[in-house]
């Protein structure tokens, strides 16, 4: 059984626009993925592929006008979807934990870092304060901050970037999480900062056995800090597998542009099919949605494209991309 | 064709904390000089100075200390009165092209605003140069007739770019001015920068903290930490030469896109002191691996270690500077 399994998820956002006409941007369009402890999957795609809504949905942190109108999440074989808010709330901040982009508008600017900690603790685990306040230094112990005892009472806004984005990892482990989200977990931060929170993320998933999910647009934390990588364009997942396979053989034409586009990669001077407006998510086209786009798109592409297994675990949704010679049975393009 | 269009010397900046009487040190003593037709890269993390620089070389925050010399002219104290006509030559693309551009105005009128502030250009004569830089941007004339609010990000940025050029200037500092944007978006940037950099001939002053695009479009690169040029190289020494411990530690945390290539961890401890209160001596000390007892004492003298490339380090001497791996 899989730790996360995420199937079709739809998530549209739907509202009456000033002149009070139903519109409906289809944000979300058939998500699927899969993820088991121990696992580190990378996310990429560029802003409003769905990235971070595609966490939110997950962790049932959605709110009107967003809308999940289809598909399933199941945690551990349960679903989530249907859970009630107070159901979720036993869940979210216990067993799936979230690290968000920016640190210091996260913490709780009235209350020292320590307490925050141990309501946290409270809220899931309760028990003894004195057991809490214990886990507590603890974390901030595996986290790196140094002199956890005195930045115990230290307030969100002593605290540096790096400081404070270590405080927020604490946070989500404090009550041992089975999956961890991070959402952008180092932008912003600086590349000396974000190296040593990296490292300590997969320290931390291989301690804890933990699934984590790492949502970024930096295919170089991808590279090398994930084990499986899932592209998304337009609310889908284009390509997905492993993350050696997917950059060293990009089978979808979108995921060949974003690597073309890495400046380890960019060949100024030659001309690239760079660029281009992503599609119109209140009228999205018919098939395939990286279309207009894309160099290869021949009528064809107005159909759906399939979802085609190139090696195990290995999927591209594209018209174009030819099956591994042993599961041919799958689709014959 | 190599003269010099910008050099600075000992330039400083501090600004002052409250009524505290300290100091932000953002700038400590800059040398930096940029060549006609020449792209300097500057990279270095936050608060090291980046952008400081950037501004004070314009004149758009006055130095507190040293010199500039923009043109053959010293403009270090010029009155603003008299600077303000010299913009026409140094230009600015900053950031965030979403708060660079009046949400009000008209694409056309924007890109329209240089030449009539600086020009005594006719309206047609304006409208003609505006299809014209439009074009060359690669931006749709569709556009001159829309505010900013109907463009994307990618499309602002090259109407910030246009602006730029739009007076023939002899600088362009550019300020990160690919970071707020998509990879693909990115990369289309680069390449128009690219090639009017080849067409105008201006000198530009790149301002980054992404490694792999300063290494694209520069032809040399000045590594900054706390407001202090520790080595200034050639590109291609960058990635196979680098000697100063900070470029190295720098280096070694950039994250390829390529799995293949192995990463070398030399992760650095802590992070970047406050500019409020430098470290003495010099100001990576409190970090840097192979850091000695003189190091807290001595500010380390840029020296040449062969053309172009220069380090300011006291481990340089007894050929200490590079940080071994088994270090970590």
């Amino acid at each position: 059984m899989n730790l996360l399994s995420v199937q079709d998820l739809q998530t549209h956002f739907i509202f009456r626009d000033i002149d009070h006409q139903l519109r409906e941007a289809k944000a979300l369009n058939k998500v699927n993925l899969t993820l088991n402890s121990g696992q580190v999957l990378g996310i990429v795609g560029e802003t409003g592929a769905g990235k971070s809504l595609t966490a939110q949905s997950i962790c049932g942190l959605l709110r009107p006008p967003a809308k999940i109108v289809g598909g399933s999440v199941t945690f551990q074989g349960r679903e989530l979807l249907t859970l009630s808010e107070d159901e979720i709330n036993t869940i979210r901040g216990a067993e799936i934990a979230m690290v968000v982009q920016n640190p210091r508008s996260s913490l709780d600017p009235l209350t020292q870092i320590g307490a925050q900690l141990v309501r946290l603790h409270q809220t899931h685990t309760g028990g003894p304060l004195a057991g809490s306040r214990k886990k507590a230094l603890d974390m901030m112990q595996a986290v790196g901050i140094p002199d956890p005892e005195g930045r115990f009472t230290a307030w969100p806004h002593e605290l540096s970037g790096g400081m404070a984005q270590r405080v927020l990892i604490a946070m989500a482990l404090i009550n041992e999480p089975k999956l961890l989200i991070a959402d952008e977990p180092t932008t912003g931060l600086d590349v000396t900062v974000q190296a040593q929170i990296l490292d300590l993320l997969n320290e931390l998933v291989a301690r804890f056995d933990m699934g984590c999910m790492i949502i970024t647009h930096d295919l170089g934390i991808v590279a090398h800090y994930c084990d499986q990588v899932a592209v998304m364009f337009a609310g889908e997942i284009v390509e997905q597998g492993p993350t050696r396979e997917v950059f060293l053989t990009p089978a979808h034409p979108y995921t060949q542009q974003l690597l073309a586009a890495t400046p380890e990669r960019l060949q100024l001077g030659v001309k690239s099919q760079l660029g281009g407006q992503p599609p119109d998510l209140f009228n999205l086209p018919t098939g395939c949605l990286s279309q207009d786009r894309c160099t290869l798109a021949t009528e064809k592409c107005g159909a759906p494209p399939p979802l085609i297994e190139i090696s195990k675990g290995h999927l591209a949704r594209c018209h174009f991309v030819k099956p591994a010679e042993k599961g041919r049975s799958k689709s014959n393009e | 064709m190599s003269e010099l269009v910008l050099s600075t010397k000992n330039l400083s900046k501090r600004f002052p904390v409250g009524r505290s009487g300290s100091f932000v040190n953002a700038v400590n003593g800059v040398d930096l000089s940029i060549k006609r037709g020449e792209v300097l890269g500057m990279v270095g993390e936050s608060g090291s100075g980046k952008s400081t620089i950037g501004r004070t070389i314009l004149r758009l925050t006055d130095p507190s200390d040293g010199e500039i010399t923009f043109d053959g002219q010293d403009i270090t104290t010029l009155p603003t009165k008299l600077i303000r006509p010299m913009r026409k030559d140094m230009q600015m693309v900053f950031q965030d092209p979403w708060s660079a551009l009046n949400p009000r105005m008209k694409i056309g009128d924007l890109i329209a605003e240089p030449l009539r502030i600086h020009f005594n250009m006719s309206r047609s004569e304006c409208n003609d140069r505006t299809e014209v830089l439009a074009e060359r941007v690669r931006l749709s004339a569709d556009f001159l007739n829309r505010t900013p609010s109907a463009l994307s990000g990618g499309q602002l940025q090259r109407v910030c770019i246009a602006r730029a050029i739009a007076t023939n200037p002899k600088l362009i500092v550019l300020d990160e001015p690919t970071s707020s944007l998509d990879l693909s978006v990115r990369a289309g940037i680069l390449e128009l920068l690219q090639e009017l950099r080849a067409e105008t001939q201006a000198a530009f002053l790149f301002i980054s903290h992404d490694l792999g695009t300063i290494k694209l479009i520069s032809d040399r690169i000045a590594v900054l930490y706390l407001g202090r040029v520790v080595e200034e190289v050639p590109k291609d020494k960058l990635f196979s030469d680098p000697s100063h411990p900070y470029t190295q530690s720098l280096l070694s945390a950039h994250l390829p896109s390529d799995p293949n290539e192995t990463l070398q961890r030399l992760t650095l401890q802590g992070e970047i002191p406050s500019p409020i209160n430098l470290p003495t001596g010099c100001s990576f000390h409190t970090r840097c691996p192979v850091a000695i007892n003189s190091c807290q004492s001595n500010v380390p003298e840029a020296d040449e270690i062969s053309p172009g490339h220069l380090v300011s380090c006291l481990r340089l001497k007894d050929g200490q500077n590079i940080i071994r791996r088994d270090l970590k």
